[in-house]
């Protein structure tokens, strides 16, 4: 149950938005340009990104919801998204995003270990600052977004709902973020 | 050294705000609401929670610049000290030690929040809507000391700047100078 009153039946950040639509409108703006806004990294890797910093910090409805967005956006290729999560290092994906998921998990548990290594080692791949940068800035907001979601205990599908999380995921990987409508309901 | 290049005259967050001033403008913007909109709890109180959560995390220059700004606000530098060192034996109220309870678990983990620590806010008095501000709080500043510890951008070393920069985060608060920050280039 959740820590404060919410609306009911609404589930993670939309029903943290919906209690305060002022700081909400923001949140969403930011989710929409830093996961769909121009990047040199594509919106299934921005996905798998805020995928793996929130499996990371083990929030059930942000890594549950991302990783159905991923999977959307990989589109043929959606396994990835689970053997990114299983081991990143030998998963079907780039060198370059293996070194920014990395980086990504440094920030997770502790930006300050962050190194010129880990920095210099993505450039060698190929990344730009660019790519450097909205690595660090996605992992750092989904720092924020779990810790918000699972602070007030807000509610979720369970884990294995997979057809919670794909409608979900089609929503994130189509429309994007967009503030969800108040229910006209009890609260 | 920064990971990326910045401005360099413009330390900390400032830089990498500027850096990115899309991605920018709606953290400003949220940043702005909670710590300086319509609130129960004081803007010194919502300093609090901000530099807690930054020691907690330490980073520095969040730490730095927001204890400037929450000695301003309070007009006296020993709450803001005693809330870093143990906020159980600091003056503030027992709802405001609550609530720095909370934020605190918010930095480790949001799940590590538990139904004592939120039934101890409420029975000190506290509203839905602060319980929510201070978890909010407390998770956007993750997000700042993470995105200026990640990029290692520079930590000023020298007192005069936070002064100057608390100033500036209370006098003006949170939102894009209107000009910019070309007139603090040396």
């Amino acid at each position: 149950m959740p820590h404060i009153s919410l609306p009911e039946g609404v589930p993670g950040i939309r029903s943290l938005v919906l209690f305060r639509p002022d700081t909400g409108q923001p949140l969403y703006e930011l989710a929409q340009i830093l996961l769909r806004g121009e990047s040199p990294l594509s919106p299934a890797e921005r996905e798998l990104i805020a995928t793996y910093v929130s499996f990371l910090n083990a929030c059930v409805f942000c890594s549950c919801s991302h990783a159905a967005a991923a999977r959307y956006l990989y589109k043929d290729e959606q396994q990835t998204v689970d053997l990114v999560l299983e081991d990143y290092q030998n998963a079907p994906i780039s060198d370059k995003l293996k070194s920014l998921l990395t980086i990504a998990g440094r920030v997770q548990k502790d930006a300050r270990t962050v190194s010129t290594d880990d920095v210099a080692l993505a450039r060698s791949f190929g990344a730009t600052d660019r790519d450097i940068h909205d690595t660090v800035l996605i992992a750092a907001t989904f720092c924020m977004f779990n810790r918000y979601v699972d602070g007030l205990a807000t509610i979720a599908p369970a884990k294995d709902d997979i057809s919670a999380y794909a409608q979900m995921g089609e929503r994130m990987g189509t429309i994007g973020y967009v503030m969800p409508k108040p229910v006209s309901a009890s609260v | 050294m920064p990971h990326i290049p910045l401005e360099e005259h413009l330390p900390g967050i400032t830089g990498l705000l500027e850096y990115r001033q899309d991605t920018a403008a709606p953290i400003r913007v949220l940043t702005q609401i909670l710590l300086r909109g319509d609130s129960t709890l004081t803007q010194g109180e919502r300093e609090l929670i901000a530099t807690l959560v930054s020691y907690r995390n330490q980073c520095r220059f969040c730490t730095t610049a927001h204890t400037a700004a929450a000695d301003l606000l309070l007009n006296e530098a020993e709450t803001c000290e005693a809330v870093k060192q143990d906020f159980e034996t600091a003056p503030v109220s027992e709802k405001m030690k609550a609530l720095l309870a909370i934020a605190a678990l918010v930095q480790q983990n949001g799940k590590n929040v538990t139904t004592e620590a939120v039934d101890r806010a409420k029975k000190e008095g506290a509203t839905d809507m602060e319980i929510h501000d201070t978890v909010l709080i407390a998770s956007l500043f993750c997000l700042y000391n993470k995105y200026v510890d990640g990029l290692a951008s520079v930590t000023p070393t020298d007192p005069a700047f936070y002064t100057r920069l608390g100033e500036r985060i209370v006098n003006h608060g949170y939102t894009r100078l209107p000009g910019g920050y070309d007139h603090l280039k040396k």
